[in-house]
């Protein structure tokens, strides 16, 4: 197992370089002069060669790619060109934020799902099974911005039991976290109902069900843990598209996560922020995935480590 | 000869089985549909989508008005038709994008395996690493925000996909014996490709590429929404609803039109999707 999971770590590693790469090139390929695009048109030349210089960008690439490599390595993202404060004291308590928001929707999303993926599994071809997979093509289908704003036109405009934006606490927390969660719950109550038919065909719970055990005993313990296996993976993906997604839900409810951050750091050109907001998602997108990975072989004995 | 009768009685059995399934069929239809209103807009469209009228400002639904007006008294109804052809040009430019680049990367690197296999599967972890969204906004980044930009975001946070499908496929084709036989009588490697493997991908792209377009909507509506991608006046379904948030207590129907559009594009390609995937090979994984 202690292998198992030095090697995966190791092989980590160049997926990690990679992301610096592609975070690194982003400012390499801004068209033009990115000093004179940060600073306009109007910027005197002095300014221009202390930006520059302050960017790196007076050096060779491959010299540029070193240092910003190191100082990635080390924690110095740089500083912020719009409010001149060090990019990760500016971007940890926003990525705090996001966290919270995509982790509560994901275990929304994870509840929600497998219940219902649970009932039409049980249901199979019955009105309720149709029923609910139509509600989960809708809810994939559905732009969470949009499904945001029909929540606050409800719930904080009509009944005006929610706050439409901000962070107030988990009252604030709540549509947000509804909002994000629900094309998730999609897609994981899409795969355990997949993964529960698949399973009752199995030649256990044949036995079980002959042996004269109850439906229910026949469900939740024959049968749900064999199709959680699977689920696990879409659960531990839908964490990284939830956070993904999270930028967008973020603008909607004026939620102070990291995603808007970014977006407001592209409209700045602030590129500092930006090449350390997208490193921040990506990091955290392939050690969610690593985790999943593991959760799977503990739960899954078939698989081994070796 | 013989080929052309092979490939006729395989499109018409997949037909068969697709027009079974009455799912993917309202996809199909709804995605007919917009296609014709997108193509129709300049003589269906009742107004002038950009023409503002300040004396009918944020009304409601009416007989002049389907679909109410918005806050510059712009005709919400117009707007949502010549939106289509906006949304549908660019994710099916963002779609084609990442399909060509795709299944040519794909292609050689599973075809020439090795250190080509190995830069190929390489790059594509990496992009594989970031969720697609934040990709594209990446690539907005550097591209500004503009039509071209959303287009070459969408499009190049598609490419991983396309290669990593090709490649599978490529993969398991090329030690059948098809392909043995075509190397035997001295078929040269791009013939090989595209002649002999190409045919066989063909399946899963096309499954892939629609369930692809219900994503490149989504993502690109979605950056226009952030204000990133496509920039009012144009009626742009995701740029209209970025307009119309700012005005929900007092006209909600700003908000309420294009978010449904796009819903119920982004749905028609996911059922036409399952329902091609049930159709073409009910086994395969995507």
């Amino acid at each position: 197992m202690i292998n198992y999971l030095i090697r995966r770590l190791l092989m980590l590693v160049p997926i990690l370089i990679g992301i610096t790469m592609v975070s690194f090139l982003i400012l390499q390929l801004v068209p033009g002069d990115p000093a004179l695009i940060i600073l306009g048109v109007e910027a005197e030349a002095e300014d221009l060669e202390d930006l520059r210089h302050k960017l790196g960008l007076d050096k060779d690439i491959v010299t540029q790619y070193v240092i910003f490599f190191k100082n990635t390595v080390s924690g110095d993202l740089g500083e912020s060109i719009t409010t001149q404060n060090d990019v990760v004291a500016e971007i940890w308590p926003r990525f705090k934020n996001t966290v919270r928001l995509t982790v509560a929707s994901t275990l929304l999303a994870t509840i929600v799902g497998l219940l219902v993926g649970c009932i039409a599994a049980m249901k199979q071809n019955t009105a309720t099974d149709y029923i609910a997979m139509v509600v989960v093509l809708i809810g994939i289908s559905t732009p969470s911005f949009w499904s945001g704003l029909l929540l606050i036109l409800l719930f904080s405009v009509h009944f005006e039991w929610f706050p439409p934006g901000g962070s107030m606490g988990f009252i604030s927390l709540i549509l947000p976290m509804v909002t994000l969660a629900a094309p998730g719950a999609a897609v994981i109550a899409r795969m355990a109902r997949s993964s529960m038919l698949e399973v009752f065909r199995q030649d256990y719970i044949r036995t079980a069900r002959a042996k004269g055990q109850k439906e229910s005993k026949v469900v939740f313990k024959h049968a749900l843990r064999n199709a959680l296996i699977p689920t696990v993976t879409v659960v531990g993906l839908q964490f990284g598209y939830l956070m993904g997604g999270a930028v967008l839900v973020e603008t909607v409810f004026t939620w102070p996560g990291l995603g808007r951050l970014l977006v407001s750091a592209i409209f700045n050109r602030d590129y500092p922020v930006v090449q350390a907001g997208i490193m921040f998602f990506a990091v955290s997108f392939v050690f969610v995935n690593l985790i999943v990975d593991i959760l799977y072989g503990y739960l899954d004995p078939r698989i081994s480590y070796e | 000869m013989n080929n052309d009768t092979q490939i006729t009685s395989q499109l018409t059995l997949t037909w068969r089985r697709l027009s079974r399934n009455k799912m993917a069929l309202i996809g199909l239809i709804i995605i007919a549909f917009i296609i014709l209103v997108a193509v129709l807009a300049p003589y269906v469209a009742p107004y002038d989508p950009l023409k503002q009228d300040f004396r009918a400002m944020r009304k409601s639904i009416s007989a002049a008005h389907w679909f109410g007006t918005d806050q510059l008294g712009r005709d919400i109804f117009s707007r949502i038709i010549v939106g289509a052809g906006i949304t549908l040009r660019i994710s099916f430019s963002a779609v084609f994008l990442g399909l060509i680049v795709g299944v040519c990367i794909g292609m050689l690197g599973g075809y020439y395996g090795n250190k080509i296999d190995l830069v190929v599967s390489y790059i594509t972890d990496i992009l594989l690493a970031f969720p697609g969204l934040l990709l594209a906004m990446a690539i907005v980044s550097i591209t500004g925000p503009s039509v071209t930009g959303v287009v070459l975001a969408v499009g190049l946070s598609s490419i991983p996909q396309f290669v990593r499908m090709t490649r599978g496929v490529v993969l398991s084709e090329k030690e059948k014996d098809y392909v043995m036989a075509a190397r035997a009588i001295g078929e040269n490697s791009l013939n090989i490709m595209l002649r002999y493997i190409l045919p066989n991908c063909l399946a899963p792209l096309t499954v892939l590429t629609t369930l692809r377009m219900a994503v490149v909507v989504l993502i690109a509506s979605g950056l226009s929404f952030l204000g990133l991608g496509v920039q009012p006046p144009t009626p742009e379904w995701g740029a209209m609803l970025n307009e119309g948030r700012s005005y929900l207590q007092t006209a909600p129907l700003l908000s309420l039109f294009p978010g449904l559009t796009i819903m119920f594009l982004v749905l028609a390609f996911n059922l036409l999707g399952d329902g091609l995937r049930d159709a073409l090979d009910p086994r395969m994984k995507l």
